[in-house]
C-alpha cells in the first residue's frame, strides 16, 4: 500500500547511485513490507540506472564490455590536501628563457677512443676521465702542473656545484610545501657552542678506542669481563711502569746500564738538531779550508796545505819569517 | 644546516609515493576498531563490514579504552592510527548502557577528524542467515551500485550526512572504465523515519531481456540492518571547502573556436594580425649590409685592405 509517484530518479551515473525522493510509505510498514517494498523499489531504480549504464558506447574487452564513465556529480571530500605544483628548477627556468629543449638521448654513444658503443653514463662509460691516457700540453699551460689532478679537481668542483644547487631547488620547493614525496628535509640540531659546524662523526678506531676505554673503567680495569664476540683485545694490557730486578741474573748484562743509555738515546736523539749539526760543522771546515788554501796559496806555494795542527807552536817571541802573510795562523788556534 | 632524508631502497621509495597526495585519488582506505566494550551485535557488524570492504580495510582486534570520537581528546589515537595505516574511513564500534551496539561511522582529512555519524544498529541480521544461490555471491572489490529511496535524503540534514558518509565507504575505486560483466551488488537504504535508515546489501543477477540492457535482479544476501541516527558532526566550513577543492589542471576547458560542417568536417578560423610593413625585422641580413658595414671599417683602418674589383660585365 506504498505510493509511488513517476519515476523521476537522480541519477548519478559516476557513481552508479540512484535516488528516489519521491517514494513515502502509507502506513508505517512491517518488517517485511519494509524489505519487500525496499527492494521492490531497488530493483527499479538499479533498472534505471542500468538503462542509461548500456546506453553508453563500450569497447569489447575479453571479459566483457567496457564503458566510461563519466564523472560523478555528487562531489565527495578528498582524503588529503591537494599537491603543491612544484616550482621550476634553477635549470629549468634558464632553458626556458634561452628556448633550450629536453632532446631525447641515445642510450648507447659511439667512443671515438676506443672505436666502440659504450654507454652514455655510469659503468664503462664514453669519454670516461679515467680512460685519458694521455693528455697533450697547451701553450697556456703552466710547467709543473698535473692536467690529470686538475681534471679530477675540476670534476669534484662541478660535482659539489650540482649538489648545492640541487639542494637549493629543495629548498625552494619546500618553502612552497611542495616537496617530492620520497625527500625529508630535516634541520639538524646545532651544537652548544653555536657554531654552524656539523658534528663530526665518529670512525671507528675512535669508537674502539673509546669502548676499551670504558671497558676498563671497572674496579678491577675490565680484566675479568667477558669479551664479546668481536671485541678486539685491549692495546695496553701490560704494567705501565717497568721495575728493575733487585738482584740482577747472571748471563744478563748490566740492565740499569742499558735501561739509563736509552734514555739518553732517546733524548739525545731528539734533540740532536740543537746539540750538532754534522753538516752545518763539515761544511764549516771545509769553507774554512778552502779559504785557508787559497790565502796561502797566493803567498807561496803549497806548504800551507797541511793543517794547521801539524804546524809547531811558533812563540810570539822569535821573529816572525813573513809578518804579513801568515796572519791566519794565529786565528786557527 | 639542513639534512636530506631519502629512501635507501626503491621499495621505501615507492611505498612513500603510495602515500603522498595525488591530484585524482585512488580509494579510501578503511579502519575498523572498536572500544572498551562490544556487544555480540557489534562484532558481528564489524567483521561484516569488513569482509565487504576486504581488499582496502584494516581491522584491529584489540579494544581501545582512551578512543572517543565525539570528545575534543579522544580522538588523538584514532588519528594516529589513521596516520599509520593510511586509512581516511573509520568504523568504531561500542556498546554501552546508554548507547547500545553503537557504531561510529567517520572521516579524515590530512589524518585529522573530518566529520562523524554515530548510528545504533537493530534488527541487525548477518550474511549467514541468508540462503540463496550461491552462484550469485557478490565477489570482493566489485563495484556496487546504490539505491536511496525516501524524500528524508533531501530534506532531513541527518539523513543527508549519513547518506554521504555511506556513498563514501562503500564506493571502492573512482573509475572511468567500468566493466559491466562485472556488476554484481547494490546497497539499497530506505528513509523509514526521520531518523532511522535501513540498509541491505542485494546481489545482482542480469537476466535476459529484449533489448540490450539486461533486466536487473536483486536477491538480498548481505547483512542487513536499521541504523537510528543518534549524534553527527558536519565538517567544519572551511575544513569542507579546502577538501572539495580539484587541481585547476583538471578542470574540463571549453574548446574554442572549433566549428563542425558538414562537409568540411571540422574547422577553425585562423586570424591573422595586421601587417606592420617595416618594423618587421628581416631573418638574414643581405650581402650588401654586410658589404657596407665591412667597407666602413676598412676606411676607419686607412684602407689597408684592397676592394674588391667589381664584377666585370661581359656582353
Amino acid at each position: 500500500m506504498a505510493e509511488q509517484s513517476s519515476s523521476s530518479f537522480e541519477v548519478d551515473l559516476g557513481n552508479l547511485m540512484a535516488f528516489n525522493p519521491h517514494f513515502q510509505f502509507s502506513s508505517p510498514p512491517s518488517r517485511e513490507e519494509l524489505v519487500r517494498e525496499s527492494i521492490q523499489q531497488g530493483t527499479q531504480l538499479v533498472q534505471a540506472i542500468a538503462d542509461s549504464l548500456f546506453s553508453l558506447t563500450s569497447t569489447e574487452d575479453r571479459d566483457g564490455p567496457i564503458v566510461k564513465l563519466p564523472p560523478p556529480t555528487t562531489r565527495l571530500p578528498r582524503e588529503k590536501p591537494l599537491p603543491k605544483p612544484r616550482p621550476p628548477t634553477k635549470w629549468e627556468e634558464f632553458a626556458k628563457k634561452k628556448g633550450i629543449k629536453n632532446y631525447k638521448k641515445d642510450k648507447q654513444v659511439f667512443d671515438e677512443q676506443t672505436g666502440t658503443w659504450k654507454r652514455r653514463y655510469g659503468y664503462d662509460r664514453v669519454n670516461d676521465d679515467n680512460d685519458v691516457p694521455i693528455i697533450e700540453a697547451k701553450m697556456t699551460d703552466e710547467p709543473g702542473q698535473d692536467p690529470f689532478a686538475k681534471r679530477r679537481s675540476e670534476k669534484k668542483q662541478r660535482v659539489e656545484k650540482q649538489e648545492k644547487n640541487r639542494l637549493h631547488n629543495l629548498k625552494d620547493a619546500a618553502k612552497v610545501g611542495a616537496l617530492p614525496s620520497h625527500v625529508q628535509l630535516a634541520a639538524t640540531a646545532l651544537p652548544i657552542t653555536g657554531s654552524q659546524a656539523a658534528p663530526k662523526k665518529v670512525s671507528k678506531d675512535e669508537l674502539g678506542n673509546v669502548a676499551g676505554m670504558a671497558a676498563t673503567a671497572t674496579a678491577s680495569g675490565g680484566k675479568f669481563d667477558k669479551k664479546l664476540p668481536g671485541e678486539k683485545p685491549p692495546k695496553h694490557d701490560k704494567k705501565y711502569r717497568k721495575f728493575l730486578p733487585v738482584v740482577e741474573g747472571s748471563g744478563m748484562g748490566s740492565l740499569e746500564r742499558q735501561q739509563t743509555d736509552k734514555i739518553l738515546n732517546k733524548l739525545l736523539s731528539a734533540n740532536s738538531h740543537n746539540i750538532l749539526d754534522v753538516g752545518k760543522a763539515v761544511n764549516f771546515y771545509n769553507v774554512k779550508k778552502d779559504k785557508k788554501r787559497k790565502s796561502q796559496g797566493k803567498d807561496h806555494g803549497k806548504t800551507s796545505s797541511t793543517s794547521s795542527k801539524l804546524n809547531t807552536k811558533k812563540s810570539p817571541y822569535k821573529k816572525m819569517a813573513k809578518k804579513g802573510g801568515s796572519s791566519s795562523k794565529g786565528k786557527s788556534k | 644546516m639542513l639534512h636530506i632524508k631519502t629512501p635507501k631502497s626503491g621499495r621505501a621509495r615507492r611505498e612513500l609515493k603510495k602515500i603522498a597526495p595525488k591530484l585524482v585519488e585512488t580509494g579510501k582506505k578503511t579502519l575498523i576498531l572498536h572500544g572498551t566494550k562490544t556487544s555480540n551485535v557489534i562484532n558481528s557488524v564489524l567483521t561484516e563490514i569488513y569482509h565487504l570492504k576486504k581488499d582496502n580495510a584494516v581491522k584491529y582486534t584489540k579494544r581501545n579504552d582512551n578512543i572517543r570520537p565525539f570528545e575534543s581528546g579522544g580522538e588523538t589515537s584514532l588519528e594516529f592510527y589513521s596516520l599509520k595505516t593510511d586509512c581516511s574511513l573509520f568504523v568504531f564500534g561500542s556498546h554501552s548502557k546508554k548507547r547500545p551496539d553503537n557504531l561510529v561511522i567517520g572521516r579524515t582529512y590530512d589524518h585529522h577528524i573530518y566529520d562523524l555519524v554515530e548510528v545504533g544498529i537493530e534488527n541487525f541480521k548477518s550474511m549467514q542467515s541468508f540462503s540463496y544461490d550461491k552462484r550469485f555471491a557478490p565477489l570482493i572489490g566489485s563495484k556496487p551500485f546504490f539505491a536511496f529511496i525516501g524524500e528524508g535524503f533531501e530534506n532531513i540534514e541527518e539523513l543527508k550526512h549519513i547518506k554521504e558518509v555511506l556513498l563514501d565507504l562503500f564506493h571502492g575505486q573512482a573509475v572511468t572504465n567500468l566493466n559491466l560483466a562485472g556488476l554484481d551488488r547494490v546497497y539499497v537504504c530506505t528513509a523509514v523515519s526521520s531518523n532511522k535508515v535501513f540498509f541491505t546489501h542485494c546481489a545482482l543477477r542480469m537476466k535476459k531481456s529484449g533489448t540490450i540492457v539486461p533486466r536487473m535482479e536483486l536477491v538480498e544476501v548481505g547483512p542487513s540492518m536499521d541504523l537510528v541516527i543518534r549524534r553527527h558532526r558536519l565538517a567544519d566550513e572551511s575544513l569542507r571547502k579546502q577538501s572539495m577543492k580539484t587541481a585547476p589542471e583538471l578542470k574540463i576547458r571549453k574548446e574554442k573556436n572549433v566549428s563542425r560542417d558538414v562537409i568540411e568536417g571540422k574547422i577553425g578560423k585562423v586570424y591573422i594580425p595586421d601587417q606592420q610593413v617595416g618594423s618587421v625585422p628581416l631573418p638574414n641580413k643581405s650581402k650588401g649590409l654586410k658589404r657596407e658595414r665591412r667597407e666602413a671599417k676598412t676606411k676607419g683602418e686607412g684602407k689597408t685592405h684592397v676592394d674588391k674589383k667589381p664584377k666585370q660585365q661581359d656582353s
